[in-house]
């Protein structure tokens, strides 16, 4: 195990700190952030991030639009969400100070650098004087550092020019951070000169800055505190920080591997599921295709088409593009055709806040499409969890021929966690068997035969002779897959199709109930499964008796769903929409839900949301 | 004909598994009931199709046809082929993925007016642009006949139909200019009552390697009939219907007594006779320009009337070059899926003492 002491330090221990960079969007904010995940990741800290930023690309120089931060969260033991507010606040400018100082609890360490406020980026942000001269930041613990002034110094030496020079006092504010968290520089160095590798002069000022900012907090008095996070004791395994999306790559690849499939992602460019394209691009040595489609429509038609010839479809998107989706969605609901629709949810409706998170759309991913169109939904409860839900999407598709929607969400997608990773062989087999001989009387095939147990439909491609037949999206004749437009055979094709995605195999819903008796169940699902967790052991600690469910499995819900739910007198749901899960239980099994919602375009607090749950369980308690 | 049309090395169905033997129409006859009005041209072209099928000789398992919505994309169903029905506008998309990630199979899109120019403008230019190896046979019957007789995007200005009462005021596309604009590599076109002409436009797109376009005149008799009359009556015919052939003077009418001639940037019509031979236009099917100029001949009057393989070209298709992307990131070899989701710096926990890459 490896810590780093700092010669002349006696650092002081946390059990866990929360550090937000925020800068002007042009800093490299969620570069430094990242690069500080990294290196808490490689120390063995348990960890979890939030990167909050704007959806221009460079907003207004120096405005509030325009600030971009990343919260990350670290500690010596298992940790469920990016943290409530920070301990440290790293302010690049006035209006990061500005935006973010409000979260800043008193007693915590703020630093700042100097050279950005100047008269006309304090007035930008409407600050008549610097907030530095008055009296406004006396609860905090304040460093002022003249990052910018000093970069650019130390970098001199090198002649590059001034604003590379200037664009490199993020990894000063990295230096410092390392040197007071006792993080180890190698991996830091090595990985800027990786990033940089064909501008080797621009690796060498970053290189530069970082040790200048690391020097800096080791010889200058002010800073004589520094800190120590001990590597967290997980569960026994190997493993490595990972973020949403990229977990979320990887799992298709693992299950096209474990289906021996080839992989194919047709799909559109959109925040903030574009990643998951990026990867997978990266990946084509693992027999992946991706094709970057004209349009939403086309990625999904594209992503289907190669279902048709036996590969694994996948198509990825947000919000707005799955309702341009959904009438593809529904051909494959009739055409029964594994198939795989990746929704990483944002804010909406239409645009909306496209990099901040929610879970609006699930009800979307349940109904939203015309007639009677049953469709599998499952969703991940955090970054790493996204490996898993995705293989589990997968072996949805592939065992019932159907299309599975996955609804991720910007937290999930940007945020990062450590994952244990799993061995392959220890992932489900997936293996399957494409029809391969005519399966009715005469020797003729019946494309919509089902298997009586899983009611799928056999998966014959083109290429295989003596199984040549036509889908589409007209109603099928039951069996023969032949055109029909007979009453009672659509109403007999509509619930045969309803009847496969009820009968689906997921696991039963797991109960967290530590006493046995809690008068009150808090069920989530999605990324709300951190905040959750966090806000159940706030609740517990203080003496309270409460339950907590998490469902990853939407449609169709656990089997022991209702049981459970009529098993607890007050039932709560968390979500960030206004109450879709909420509307979702209700309506199906009507008992009484209490629904507890948050539209912010950001994750629920632990402490805010103990305080929300907290007139439940008191509740429950008094009446007991 | 000597002239180097510059044809790829790969034809379109070099990669698809030869048949085992002949074949003849009845092969590729479903047995599904063919539910087109009497006297539609859809019959036509179901009839030439069958019989131009088997002799690209090619099994009859890996031939796809992929449709849209539209009285012509009830077409793969009465094929014994592979095919897939889809939704309006989206086929050439499906197709795209199909013929992407299965190099094995001949892909044909049958689509029509309405659902490639309408809903389906979008997919039918990337679809040309990005040349991919499919064949599409775009039904033009300048009508929407099942939804019953609305005017099309390539309906003729002043056509009065059930939502145009007094004549529509919308500007229809040419398809064959569109797709040459469109970067398409083979653009054809053809009527739905040449047999002869058809079959044989068909049979060059099929075996042309990337997207191949063909357009097919076709009548509704029911909500647009008659539409094509003044190509089909052989006195109307004879001013009006022009073929070219690749590398052949373009003359037209009996004994050819029509010639296309240069005239500025665009193409004219003038009687044979009054033209010095070397001033009669020779068809060349890789000369971007001369096609296009061929196209704006061809009025929404059909005062004239294009017909034959207009433009075809050698270029790189898209799906080749994807699936050599692939293919050679495969055979680097070095696809370990537990270095990769190891990714560079693990560490591990193991009775409670944790080791990291910074310890090692």
């Amino acid at each position: 195990m490896a810590t780093t002491v700092n010669p002349g330090t006696a650092p002081q221990r946390r059990d866990r700190v929360v550090i937000r960079f925020a800068g002007d969007s042009g800093d490299g904010m969620q570069l430094t952030g990242d690069r500080f995940t990294a290196e808490a990741a490689a120390f063995g800290n348990d960890l979890a991030t939030l990167p909050n930023f704007p959806a221009e690309i460079r907003a207004p120089h120096g405005t509030l639009a325009g600030v971009s931060s990343f919260q990350l969260h670290f500690a010596d033991h298992d940790i469920l969400t990016p943290g409530d507010r920070p301990d440290v606040l790293v302010a690049m400018n006035p209006a990061a100070l500005k935006a973010n100082v409000g979260d800043l609890p008193a007693g915590g360490v703020l630093i700042v650098d100097t050279d950005e406020f100047t008269p006309r980026n304090l007035a930008k942000v409407g600050y008549a004087t610097s907030p530095l001269d008055d009296a406004s930041l006396e609860p905090f613990t304040v460093h002022e550092v003249a990052m910018t002034s000093l970069t650019t110094a130390a970098l001199e030496p090198l002649g590059i020019g001034k604003k590379d020079a200037e664009r490199s006092k993020n990894m000063f504010a990295l230096g410092l951070l390392a040197w007071m968290y006792g993080r180890p520089t190698e991996g830091t160095e090595r990985w800027l000169r990786d990033r940089f590798a064909r501008r080797p002069e621009i690796a060498e000022a970053n290189v530069l800055a970082f040790r200048t900012g690391h020097a800096y907090g080791e010889t200058t008095e002010a800073f004589a505190v520094t800190f120590e996070v001990a590597p967290a004791v997980l569960p026994d395994g190997t493993y490595r920080q990972v973020s949403g999306n990229t977990a979320l790559a990887y799992g298709l690849v693992a299950a096209a591997r474990r289906a021996g499939l080839p992989l194919f992602l047709g799909s559109y460019p959109i925040t903030p599921a574009s990643d998951i394209l990026h990867e997978l691009s990266r990946l084509k040595r693992f027999g992946v295709t991706t094709f970057q489609a004209e349009d939403e429509i086309a990625g999904i038609g594209a992503a289907l088409g190669a279902a048709y010839g036996g590969a694994l479809g996948v198509t990825t998107t947000s919000g707005p593009g799955l309702s341009l989706k959904s009438e593809a969605v529904g051909l494959a609901v009739m055409t029964e055709l594994p198939l795989l629709v990746v929704d990483v949810q944002r804010g909406g409706p239409s645009t909306g806040l496209p990099t901040k998170t929610e879970q609006a759309d699930l009800l979307q991913a349940v109904f939203g499409r015309n007639g009677e169109a049953p469709v599998p939904v499952v969703a991940p409860s955090s970054p790493a969890d996204a490996f898993d839900v995705a293989v589990d999407a997968a072996r949805i598709a592939l065992t019932y021929r159907t299309p599975v929607l996955l609804l991720s969400d910007g937290a999930i997608a940007n945020g990062s966690e450590p994952w244990r990773v799993p061995e392959e062989d220890d992932l489900p087999d997936l293996t399957v068997e494409f029809a391969a001989a005519p399966n009715g009387p005469d020797g003729r095939f019946l494309p919509y035969a089902r298997d009586p147990e899983t009611l799928a439909r056999p998966w014959a491609v083109p290429g295989t002779p003596g199984l040549e037949h036509r889908i589409g999206g007209l109603e099928k004749a039951d069996e023969t897959g032949d055109i029909s437009y007979e009453p009672a055979n659509h109403e007999r094709m509509v619930r045969l199709r309803q009847a496969k995605v009820d009968g689906i195999a997921v696991p039963d819903l797991e109960v967290d109930d530590p006493t046995g008796d809690a008068p009150v169940l808090v069920l989530g699902w999605g990324s709300t499964a951190g905040p959750i967790g966090a806000a159940v052991r706030r609740l517990r600690t203080a003496g309270h008796r409460v339950a907590r469910a998490h469902l990853r499995h939407l449609v169709p819900l656990p089997g022991n769903t209702e049981a459970v739910l009529r098993s607890y007198r007050t039932v709560v749901v968390p979500e960030m929409n206004l109450g879709q899960l909420a509307f979702l239980l209700q309506g199906r099994f009507a008992v009484p839900v209490e629904s507890e919602t948050k539209v912010a375009g950001l994750p629920f607090g632990a402490a805010e949301l103990a305080a929300r749950l907290t007139p439940y369980v008191t509740k429950e308690q008094v009446t007991a | 004909m000597t002239t180097d049309l510059g044809m790829p090395a790969l034809g379109g169905l070099d990669l698809v598994p030869a048949a085992d033997g002949p074949q003849k129409a009845k092969d590729y006859t479903s047995d599904q009931e063919v539910r087109w009005c009497p006297g539609c041209g859809d019959y036509a072209v179901l009839a030439a199709v069958r019989s131009f099928l088997p002799t690209l000789s090619i099994r009859r398992e890996n031939t796809v046809f992929v449709s849209g919505i539209g009285c012509s994309s009830r077409f793969p169903y009465y094929l014994d082929t592979y095919g897939m029905h889809s939704i309006h506008g989206r086929a050439p998309a499906i197709a795209t993925g199909l013929a992407v990630s299965r190099p094995d199979l001949s892909v044909f899109v049958v689509t029509g007016d309405g659902d490639a120019l309408s809903i389906g403008g979008n997919h039918l230019i990337h679809a040309l642009r990005r040349n991919v190896n499919m064949t599409i046979l775009l039904f033009n019957n300048r009508i929407y006949g099942l939804t019953k007789g609305q005017y099309s995007p390539t309906s003729e200005v002043g056509k009065v139909t059930k939502s145009t009462p007094l004549g529509s005021v919308d500007h229809p596309f040419d398809p064959v200019a569109l797709a040459l604009g469109a970067g398409a590599t083979f653009v054809g076109r053809a009527m739905d009552s040449d047999r002869k002409g058809l079959s044989a436009v068909l049979e060059a797109a099929a075996r042309h390697r990337g997207s191949a376009l063909v357009e097919i005149y076709q009548d509704c008799p029911i909500f647009n009939d008659g539409s094509f009359d003044v190509l089909r009556r052989p006195d109307d015919a004879e001013s009006r219907v022009i073929t070219v052939r690749h590398g052949e003077p373009v003359t037209f009418g009996t004994d050819g007594r029509w010639a296309v001639v240069r005239r500025g940037f665009d193409l004219d019509v003038a009687p044979t006779a009054e033209v010095a031979p070397e001033d009669v236009v020779v068809h060349d099917a890789t000369d971007a320009g001369l096609a296009y100029a061929l196209a704006r001949l061809t009025g929404q009057d059909l005062g004239h009337a294009v017909f034959g393989v207009l433009r075809q070209v050698q270029r790189s298709t898209y799906d080749d070059l994807s699936r050599a992307q692939v293919q050679q990131a495969v055979e680097s070899g070095d696809a370990d899926l537990g270095a990769l989701l190891h990714g560079s710096d693990p560490w591990t926990v193991r009775d409670g003492v944790v080791t990291t890459a910074a310890a090692r």
